[in-house]
């Protein structure tokens, strides 16, 4: 039994990026797992590279923060050498480079998502082996299994900001309903030309799946509303 | 005697972008050499295409580095570096001592004063690419001393939108037009 809570952390999430007409959408789940112990039900996942560009990481939670840390240190060297900010393509090809050369030791997979002036809102899913691919939408993670027939059936081009954004929380909200290893809240991060915003949706707000139980802030709150009497006591030692 | 062809002062460093040398031939091999390089290990790198003014820096300080220790001697050339990014089209002059400016026009070497001179008087806002191609060949052309200088052969190259913004040679039928063009207009200047 002891081994199921002093695995590593890995973060078993469920990751998405998706463009829209005029930027791009990040989205993710925030469980961090060790084991079967959730180690952190509230954490971020989708890390600032530059201004304009986000990476969202899954899989082991060491390796994803080393590989982000490195390259944001080598694009701010890289935008202070350029003098301008430096593009999306630039941000994925670092990232590409650091896990296909390091494959043996690295286990992560990584979605980087921006805006640039040059070539507009860009996703770029960089996976285990440290392939690099451009596309138009992605996912990733362990949740993301139980979404490409959902992504096949609803995604279109061309999406405004309001629908590529409820495309992703309804995506994450539905992975976390089937994959034990992402839950918590749903991040997403929204890039374009007018800059970056962050939302979190927290499990009150998002749709129930499978007749769930409501959210609730405490079991107390229940007892309360259910029994007139006065509110339990904590016990007294 | 020399076979036409065979003495090249231009040379490409990349698909986007291109050198012109003057001064020591073999000096300036090296500095395309190692522009080269810069421009191949920063696309691996990066993924990206070298942006001109990234690779006229790196130009540079290559060039500088030459000047800072007693047992290197300076390069004995200049180089005007020219390419088109993702910002349009730069143009770079790389000199000796490893200065390197921006530039609209530029000029180098022997008759460098009386170059610059004529390319002030041109309105480079206004030109096209076709149009400086045949402005550059009366420029050399007119700037060569009949009397004092040795013959010499017209070689150009260019990056715009007709050569699909790659650094190739102008076409021959374009290079032959410029070519015909800066003389009839020196026999003008003579007819003065």
């Amino acid at each position: 039994m002891e081994g199921l809570r002093n695995a590593p952390h890995s973060m078993g999430t469920t990751i998405i990026g998706v463009t829209y007409d005029g930027g791009v959408v990040l989205g993710a789940d925030s469980r961090t797992s060790t084991g079967m112990y959730v180690a952190n039900r509230a954490s971020d996942k989708i890390t600032q590279l530059t201004d304009n560009v986000y990476v969202c990481r899954s899989g082991s939670a060491a390796d994803s923060q080393i590989v982000s840390d490195y390259v944001r240190y080598f694009l701010e060297q890289h935008t202070i050498q350029l003098g301008e900010p430096t593009t999306v393509k630039v941000a994925a090809n670092l990232v590409r480079l650091l896990s296909y050369q390091n494959k043996n030791m690295l286990q992560t997979g990584l979605i980087v998502g921006g805006w640039d002036k040059h070539e507009g809102g860009q996703i770029y899913s960089i996976p285990l082996g440290g392939t690099i691919l451009k596309e138009p939408f992605t996912i990733g993670g362990s949740g993301s299994s139980y979404l490409y027939g959902f992504f096949d059936q609803a995604w279109k081009e061309g999406m405004s900001k309001e629908e590529a954004e409820k495309l992703v929380v309804k995506a994450v909200s539905l992975a976390i309903a089937r994959d034990g290893a992402s839950g918590g809240v749903v991040r997403t991060v929204i890039i374009n030309a007018d800059g970056v915003t962050r939302n979190v949706y927290t499990g009150d707000t998002l749709p129930l799946w499978h007749e769930e139980l409501e959210a609730h802030n405490s079991l107390l709150d229940i007892l309360s509303s259910g029994s007139s009497a006065e509110s339990p006591v904590p016990m007294s030692t | 005697m020399m076979l036409p062809g065979s003495n090249r002062r231009i040379h490409a460093v990349h698909r986007h972008s291109g050198m012109a040398i003057a001064g020591l031939a073999a000096d300036g091999r090296q500095i395309v050499t190692r522009a080269k390089s810069e421009a191949t290990s920063y696309e691996k790198v990066y993924g990206e295409p070298i942006p001109v003014k990234e690779l006229a820096e790196r130009v540079a300080s290559y060039v500088h580095l030459c000047t800072l220790y007693w047992w290197l001697r300076p390069f004995g050339c200049g180089v005007i570096l020219g390419g088109y990014d993702c910002n349009g089209p730069e143009l770079y002059m790389v000199e000796p001592s490893g200065v390197s400016y921006r530039y609209f026009g530029a000029a180098i070497g022997k008759g460098r004063q009386a170059a610059k001179t004529e390319i002030e008087k041109l309105k480079l806002s206004e030109l096209t690419c076709r149009q400086g191609v045949i402005e550059v060949a009366k420029i050399i052309y007119g700037v060569h001393d009949e009397a004092k200088d040795k013959a010499f052969e017209l070689e150009m190259s260019w990056v715009c939108e007709e050569s699909n913004y790659q650094h190739q040679k102008v076409p021959d039928d374009l290079l032959e037009e410029a070519k015909a063009a800066a003389k009839a207009a020196l026999e003008d200047m003579d007819d003065d």
